[in-house]
């Protein structure tokens, strides 16, 4: 018995990693529409999003299989509870990508404004982030989850000074409100994925050290 | 794809070198330091074992066990076959001093009593602790006779207080229900379930210090090992319970604290909620998640 248990968190492990695969993909596919302005890549993702979701609920009845069946414990219960919650993270992961296509969409049919913001450098930091926190879960390392955490402080700063820059800007053009408030949400979808990334990243060091980091920093 | 999925790479280096040097002293007969949490310390003891060997012949069957098994808990014990938990359990009420080649070392105390000394009365020893056996082994005689056994053989005649502890006791071990309109009844017409819960009503008719339980369930199926660990789970708080037990689901339901034996040696002692989610040494680990032992 106990080396079936041993099969079947192997392929869940691998289940993970293709959701993870999927979604990080979507992600820097959602970007890569919002910036170059390309509606029909932008909805490709909207339409790929059911794939990641039909594959989440597979994940899941695995976990679930997997607990009712085997009872694991110490490592092996440690490791089936955070796929469980990575998957969960993964799935909204995906919508959130999908929420940037629909913005993509949208803006791609307006015309574009002149602006001094740059998301680029915020959308790169987030992508970094989603894989290094797969990266973490793929190799068992609290030393790249823990990473994944301090540079969540930086998109968050990251974000404020974009919706600052926002603000402004709708004082300066009003007739381009719903336009800015938009690319607003982009930004807020950003910065919910590197939440997400984190999430992910506290789940790995649960994984390993049995240890609950949420609400609590890395020094402590 | 490796099994091992939650070690990073450096630590599981660090990890298996303290492992293979506890491995490599247990080969050379030492003992080892057990892991305890540090929780157990703030525990009141019912049982305290300080620095127990013991030899079978020539061979060494323990090795320098340290424990104190909390009052008014569930430890239970666990490990390979062989490792010596039966043997440490027997060794807490003296039925190993039933065989003539024993030899032991060490101190072991029974609420600050000593139980290892020349002065101890071994049968007066034995009264103040419980024991139930894998096999059900009811006497030979009626329900009733059965759980008043310990008081008759104690001298006491009164017939009320005969039957308030028969009652009391057949309560306590969730027997009086199924039972209380065949008191006179032969106890071998009872099924094996049944007869172990009369063991242990037998055993606690006595208000026992600490109850040894040695296996309790190997031999029931399903249903009587569930009124069984029901039952474990009620006596907690009144009764001081140390488990000897091969399934570990058993001993992550029913028990507060879980102690590791493999070759004669504790190795971890700790809450079972620790020893099941995150145990301190990968010995522990690989033995509680099925991957050695």
């Amino acid at each position: 018995m106990t080396k079936h248990i041993f099969r079947q968190i192997d392929a869940l492990k691998q289940q993970i990693l293709d959701v993870g695969t999927l979604v990080e993909e979507s992600i820097s596919r959602a970007i890569s529409a919002l910036i170059n302005r390309d509606s029909a890549l932008a909805q490709r993702i909207i339409g790929d999003d059911d794939v990641i979701d039909h594959m989440e609920v597979e994940v899941e009845e695995e976990c679930l299989k997997i607990l009712a069946l085997y009872q694991p414990v110490a490592a092996d219960l440690r490791f089936v509870v955070a796929a469980l919650k990575i998957n969960n993270d993964l799935e909204r992961m995906g919508d959130l990508a999908k929420n940037i296509a629909k913005r993509a969409v949208w803006l791609g049919k307006r015309d574009p404004i002149d602006l001094p913001i740059d998301f680029r450098q915020m959308a790169m930091q987030v992508q970094n982030m989603v894989k290094q926190s797969l990266d973490a879960f793929v190799t068992a390392s609290p030393a790249i989850a823990r990473q994944v955490r301090a540079e969540d402080d930086e998109v968050d700063e990251c974000r404020s000074r974009i919706r600052d820059q926002i603000m402004k800007l709708i004082e300066l053009r009003p007739e381009r409100t719903e336009y800015l408030l938009k690319l607003n949400s982009v930004s807020k979808h950003l910065e919910r994925l590197a939440d997400m990334a984190t999430n992910v990243a506290e789940d790995v060091i649960y994984m390993v050290e049995g240890e609950i980091v949420r609400h609590r920093s890395n020094d402590e | 794809m490796s099994t091992t999925l939650a070690t990073p790479p450096q630590a599981a280096a660090t990890a298996v070198q303290d492992r293979d040097a506890r491995l490599l002293a247990i080969s050379r007969g030492e003992s080892i330091p057990t892991e305890t949490h540090p929780s157990i310390a703030n525990q009141a003891p019912v049982v305290e074992v300080e620095n127990f060997n013991l030899w079978y012949g020539q061979k060494q069957a323990l090795y320098n066990i340290s424990m104190l098994i909390p009052k008014h808990k569930v430890t239970a014990l666990i490990g390979p076959s062989g490792c010596g938990k039966s043997t440490l359990l027997r060794s807490v009420n003296r039925l190993n001093d039933l065989l003539s080649t024993v030899r032991i070392e060490g101190n072991m105390r029974l609420n600050g009593d000593p139980i290892y000394h020349t002065s101890v009365d071994v049968i007066e020893l034995r009264k103040r602790m419980g024991m139930v056996f894998q096999k059900p082994n009811p006497f030979p005689m009626s329900i009733y006779e059965n759980v008043v056994y310990a008081l008759r053989i104690d001298g006491e005649r009164n017939r009320a207080v005969l039957d308030e502890v028969c009652e009391r006791s057949l309560r306590g071990a969730a027997l009086w229900d199924e039972v209380k309109d065949r008191l006179k009844e032969s106890a071998l017409g009872m099924s094996g379930g049944q007869q172990q819960r009369l063991c242990i009503a037998r055993a606690i008719a006595a208000e026992p210090e600490v109850l040894l339980l040695d296996e309790p369930c190997s031999a029931l199926d399903p249903i009587a090992t569930g009124k069984i660990e029901d039952l474990i789970q009620e006596l907690r708080g009144s009764y001081s319970v140390l488990i000897v037990t091969h399934n570990m689901q058993q001993a992550s339901r029913t028990s507060d604290f879980t102690a590791f034996m493999y070759l004669g040696r504790l190795i971890e002692y700790g809450p079972t909620q620790d020893i099941f989610t995150k145990p301190l040494l990968n010995e522990t680990e690989d033995y509680v998640t099925g991957r050695f032992g």
